[in-house]
Formats: C-alpha cells, sequence, structure tokens
C-alpha cells in the first residue's frame, strides 16, 4: 500500500537508469568491447611487455605500500583528533579533507615544488642521499596524500562511539596500556581500517594528476599505468589503452574483492573476541 | 598491578600524550599545510604584479571561464540525479537495489585517466560514434561537451551518496502524511522533501562542485589541451608549469587553491551548524 500513497516511482526510477546507462554503463561497454579488439595473443603481448609490467606494479605496488601507511597514519591522527583536546586541534580536523577539496593538479605542483632537490625539504633530504621527488617514493608521496583522509574520516565516528567504559574495565582487571590498546581497541577497529584502506588504495591506484608531476616518469622506473594509458591514447592505439584500462579494473575489482572478504571474516572475528 | 606503580605512570602517561599530539600536529603541518603554503609562496615568488599579470593573460581568463562553464552544467546535471536516484533508492522497494547502489558509487573507483578514455572510445574519431558525429558536423571529444562529460562521470555520485543516507534515515511519513492530507506530488517535494534535505543537498553539491571545478585527469584525456578553448583551470596549470612558466602555474593553482580553502570552510560550517540535517554521511566524498 506504501508505494502508492508517495508519487514518482517510474520517473525517478526510469531517469536514474536512464542516466547511469547513458553516463556509466554504456561508456565501460565500449571500453569493454573495445579492449577485445588486440585480441588474446595482443593482451599476452601487452602484458608480457617489461614496461607494462613495470607501471602495473608501480600502480598497484605503490597504491598498496600508500594505503597501508595510511592506516597507520590514519588511526595516529584520527586518534589524536579523538581523544586529546589541544589547541588548534579543530583547525587539524576542518584540514584532514584537504586531499579531497585540492585539485590534484595542485597538489602534484605544490609537493613537487617542496621535494624537488632545490624545495623546501628536498633541499635537506638530498644531501642525505633522499630523492623523493622524479623517483618512485615521489609517486608513493603522492598517492599517500591523495588517500590520506579516507582512514581518518572513516574511523573519527568508531572511535567517536567506542566505549569508553570497556577499555576502564580492562585497566581496571589489570590490563597494561599496550595489552588493552592491542587486544580490546585494535579488533574493534579492524573492519573500519580495512574500509579506509580499501578506499585508499582503489584512490592510490588510478591516481593520476597528483602523481605525474612528481614522479618524472621515467619508464621503468617512476611510470604509473594511467600515464601509460594515455601514451597509448596519444599514439592512437585505442585498444591498447581500453586493455590497459580493463586490466586496471580488473585487478582493482580482484583486490576490493578480497579485502571485503577479509572484512568480512575480520568482522566474525572481532565480535567472537567482543 | 599496584596503585603505586600507576600513579608512578601517570607523569610518564603524560608525556606518552604530548608526544602524540605533538608527533600528529607536527605531521600535519608538514604532510599538509607545506603543500598548501608552498603554492601561494610559488605564486607570488616575483612579486603581486607578475602575480596578477599572470591571472590576467587572455588563456587564464578563458581557463577560468570554460572551468566555471563546464561546472555550471555538470553539477545541476548531477543535483537532479542524485535527489531523482535517492528518491528511488529510498522511497520504494524494488529488485537489485543493491546493484544499483554499487553503479552509483562506481565512478569513484574508476580511474580518472580511464573515466575520460571511455568517452574517448565512445565518442573520438575511432570511437563508436565518431564518424557518425564527424559526418553530422558535431565534435564532442577535444570540445567542450567532452569536458563536461568526463565531468559528469567523475562527479555523479556526490550528491546521490549524501543524499541515500540521510533520506533512508528520515523515512518517508511526513511525505505519506502530506499526499495523504491532498498535497500533489510538486507541493509535496518543495514543501516536505526539500526542507528537510536542504543542507545534505548543499553538502552534496559543494563537494560536487569543488570536485568538478578540479578534476585534471578525465578532462585531460578528452581535451586535447586547445589553449583557449578546451583547457580548463587545472589543464591550464598543466600546460604553463610544462612550459617552466612556474609563476604562471602556481598563479592559476592559487585560484584553485583558494577554492578548496573555501569549500572546506563552508563545508566545516555546515557540519558544525547543521550536522544532524546533514546527518549520517558517508566518510570520504573525495
Amino acid at each position: 500500500m506504501r508505494r502508492r500513497v508517495l508519487p514518482g516511482f517510474g520517473i525517478s526510477l526510469g531517469y536514474t537508469l536512464a542516466y547511469l546507462g547513458l553516463i556509466v554503463l554504456l561508456p565501460l561497454v565500449a571500453l569493454a568491447w573495445k579492449a577485445t579488439g588486440i585480441g588474446f595473443h595482443g593482451l599476452l603481448q601487452l602484458l608480457a611487455s617489461p614496461r607494462t609490467l613495470a607501471a602495473l606494479r608501480l600502480s598497484f605496488g605503490g597504491a598498496l605500500l600508500a594505503a597501508l601507511l595510511n592506516v597507520f597514519l590514519g588511526l595516529l591522527v584520527a586518534w589524536t583528533l579523538v581523544r586529546y583536546r589541544f589547541p588548534g586541534r579543530r583547525l587539524f580536523d576542518a584540514l584532514i579533507d584537504l586531499p579531497f577539496a585540492l585539485p590534484t593538479a595542485v597538489a602534484g605542483i605544490a609537493l613537487t615544488a617542496i621535494y624537488a632537490p632545490n624545495g623546501w625539504l628536498g633541499r635537506w633530504l638530498a644531501p642525505m642521499g633522499i630523492q623523493v621527488a622524479y623517483a618512485p617514493p615521489g609517486v608513493l608521496l603522492a598517492m599517500v596524500f591523495v588517500g590520506f583522509p579516507f582512514v581518518v574520516r572513516t574511523l573519527q565516528p568508531v572511535l567517536q562511539s567506542l566505549a569508553r567504559d570497556v577499555e576502564e574495565a580492562a585497566e581496571s582487571l589489570g590490563a597494561t596500556r599496550a595489552q588493552t590498546f592491542f587486544r580490546v581497541i585494535l579488533p574493534v577497529l579492524v573492519p573500519t581500517l580495512l574500509t579506509g584502506f580499501a578506499l585508499a588504495l582503489a584512490r592510490a591506484v588510478g591516481e593520476y594528476g597528483s602523481v605525474i608531476f612528481i614522479a618524472g616518469n621515467i619508464p621503468m622506473r617512476s611510470e604509473i599505468a594511467p600515464l601509460l594509458i594515455v601514451q597509448k591514447l596519444e599514439e592512437f592505439d585505442y585498444a591498447g589503452a581500453a586493455a590497459l584500462g580493463v586490466v586496471m579494473l580488473a585487478f582493482s575489482f580482484v583486490l576490493l574483492v578480497l579485502i571485503a572478504l577479509l572484512q568480512h571474516w575480520s568482522g566474525r572475528w572481532a565480535e567472537r573476541g567482543a | 598491578m599496584s596503585g603505586g606503580s600507576a600513579r608512578g605512570g601517570s607523569t610518564g602517561r603524560w608525556l606518552g600524550h604530548a608526544a602524540i599530539i605533538a608527533f600528529a600536529s607536527l605531521f600535519l603541518i608538514v604532510f599538509l599545510l607545506l603543500p598548501l603554503a608552498s603554492v601561494f609562496a610559488e605564486a607570488f615568488r616575483q612579486g603581486m604584479q607578475a602575480y596578477l599579470a599572470s591571472l590576467q593573460q587572455p588563456e587564464a581568463l578563458s581557463a577560468i571561464r570554460l572551468t566555471l562553464l563546464v561546472a555550471a552544467i555538470a553539477v545541476p546535471l548531477n543535483l537532479a540525479f542524485g535527489v531523482a536516484a535517492a528518491w528511488a533508492m529510498t522511497r520504494f522497494e524494488f529488485r537489485g537495489k543493491a546493484a544499483l547502489g554499487a553503479l552509483i558509487d562506481l565512478p569513484f573507483s574508476v580511474s580518472p585517466v580511464i573515466s575520460g578514455l571511455v568517452y574517448v572510445l565512445l565518442f573520438g574519431a575511432q570511437g563508436w560514434f565518431g564518424p557518425w558525429l564527424d559526418a553530422h558536423g558535431v565534435r564532442i571529444i577535444f570540445a567542450v561537451p567532452g569536458l563536461v562529460l568526463a565531468t559528469v562521470f567523475i562527479t555523479l555520485p556526490f550528491v546521490a551518496r549524501e543524499l541515500i543516507p540521510l533520506m533512508q534515515a528520515q523515512g518517508s511519513e511526513e511525505e505519506e502524511a502530506a499526499r495523504v492530507l491532498g498535497a500533489n506530488a510538486w507541493q509535496m517535494f518543495f514543501r516536505v522533501t526539500l526542507p528537510n534535505i536542504r543542507w545534505a543537498l548543499l553538502y552534496g553539491v559543494l563537494l560536487c562542485n569543488a570536485r568538478a571545478m578540479g578534476e585534471f585527469g578525465a578532462v585531460s584525456v578528452v581535451s586535447g589541451h586547445i589553449r583557449g578553448l578546451t583547457t580548463t583551470m587545472p589543464l591550464e596549470v598543466e600546460m604553463r608549469y610544462n612550459e617552466y612558466d612556474y609563476v604562471g602555474a602556481f598563479a592559476i593553482a592559487s585560484l584553485l587553491a583558494l577554492l578548496a580553502l573555501l569549500t572546506l570552510a563552508v563545508k566545516t560550517f555546515l557540519e558544525w551548524r547543521y550536522g544532524d540535517e546533514i546527518a549520517a554521511h558517508a566518510p570520504g566524498g573525495h
């Protein structure tokens, strides 16, 4: 009966489906279709190319490492913002979303300016033999930057709702702070940390704007997979570009499914532990 | 553990807390504030006059105009879509709802480069509709429509994502009451639904707009980088940077950074003032 009272079912669902079909589905079908153009042999050739492999390894390896770093940094920052009161806390809290709000091209040139050998930080790192800009560490830095807000923002509400009395009970029962953290707090946070990890990972894998400025884009060394797609397009190798795009999407999909499974499993583990 | 050891540890505990706060603050300053500061430092490196002059060049002005134009088309499209999708998703039961939700979120997990690529494959010279469009004198790729399409794709989820959890939480009792009391569909929407979701709507539009104006990867692929015609502000930043016009690149970048700061300020204000009415917003709105 309920659905009779409210108007607009047909028109809102119809519009939603038509819009998604035209903007999202049709283009993705075109992508898959074009990708088949290189054929099975072409796909093997693409994947066997050392340059493609190096780019995929950098994009996915870098993104995994960046997401892992973001889990640690995000946990530390979210913990600090939720648990402590200190001057500037509100400002810092508002700033967390800066990597979302700042256009990626701007982030890219700003990070490059800072970490280039003559930059504010680069000039101190260069004498120590640490090269960030125009090298793989720069790629990692940009990936950490764009993914940073995800872990903090997913954790904050969970940390806020974490019942203090459980911790107090643990401590009054004689648990040390380390025991309380690793045995009581962390297990509850694992599913949330995995969500943040997955979001940061998905973002970093496909990241383009912030990375290409700082990467230096040296083939086999600091060239990311999305840049390879752009280069194939510029050479009018449409099928190759589409195939690499499909390979990237498939890899991301598999990774995200694995994380979802891990999350499912860890959620049950946390429930049993509690 | 005895009470004595707990008391003895309290100084150590205080030091531990101070160390955590200091480390987190230092990290945020170096990691987030420094890049922001460097944008303005580089933009003003050769003084105010060089800064202003580089912003008054015709290609800078046309980039600003184009960015505003693209956002002015893409944001309202995704606003209308977001409202329609949220209405369908939260007010009715139908099969495949979960799949539809996943499809709405999909653009967030697609690389920006791929988001641009798919439209080249559809509308480019070698694309599905390319030859037909060419014969009819319609240009989409390397022209403004392509920029709009890529931007619409990238920013599609923002408004819907804000509205769906909120409207789900609010339920439909008020709307049903309005209907039973004789309101027509438009009266119900404008007098009941819209007032209930207005701040979440504004919040979604704010994030959508920030991304639309700042998008780089997707528009870069479909733009063709034709100066004065298809270069938005982020693309103009890239072109100037690659031409070693650093002051010029950072001058445009400073405008985009100001937009980012304004977005963060309004966002923080909305969360502080209308937090309850925005409510259940999903984390990670990009």
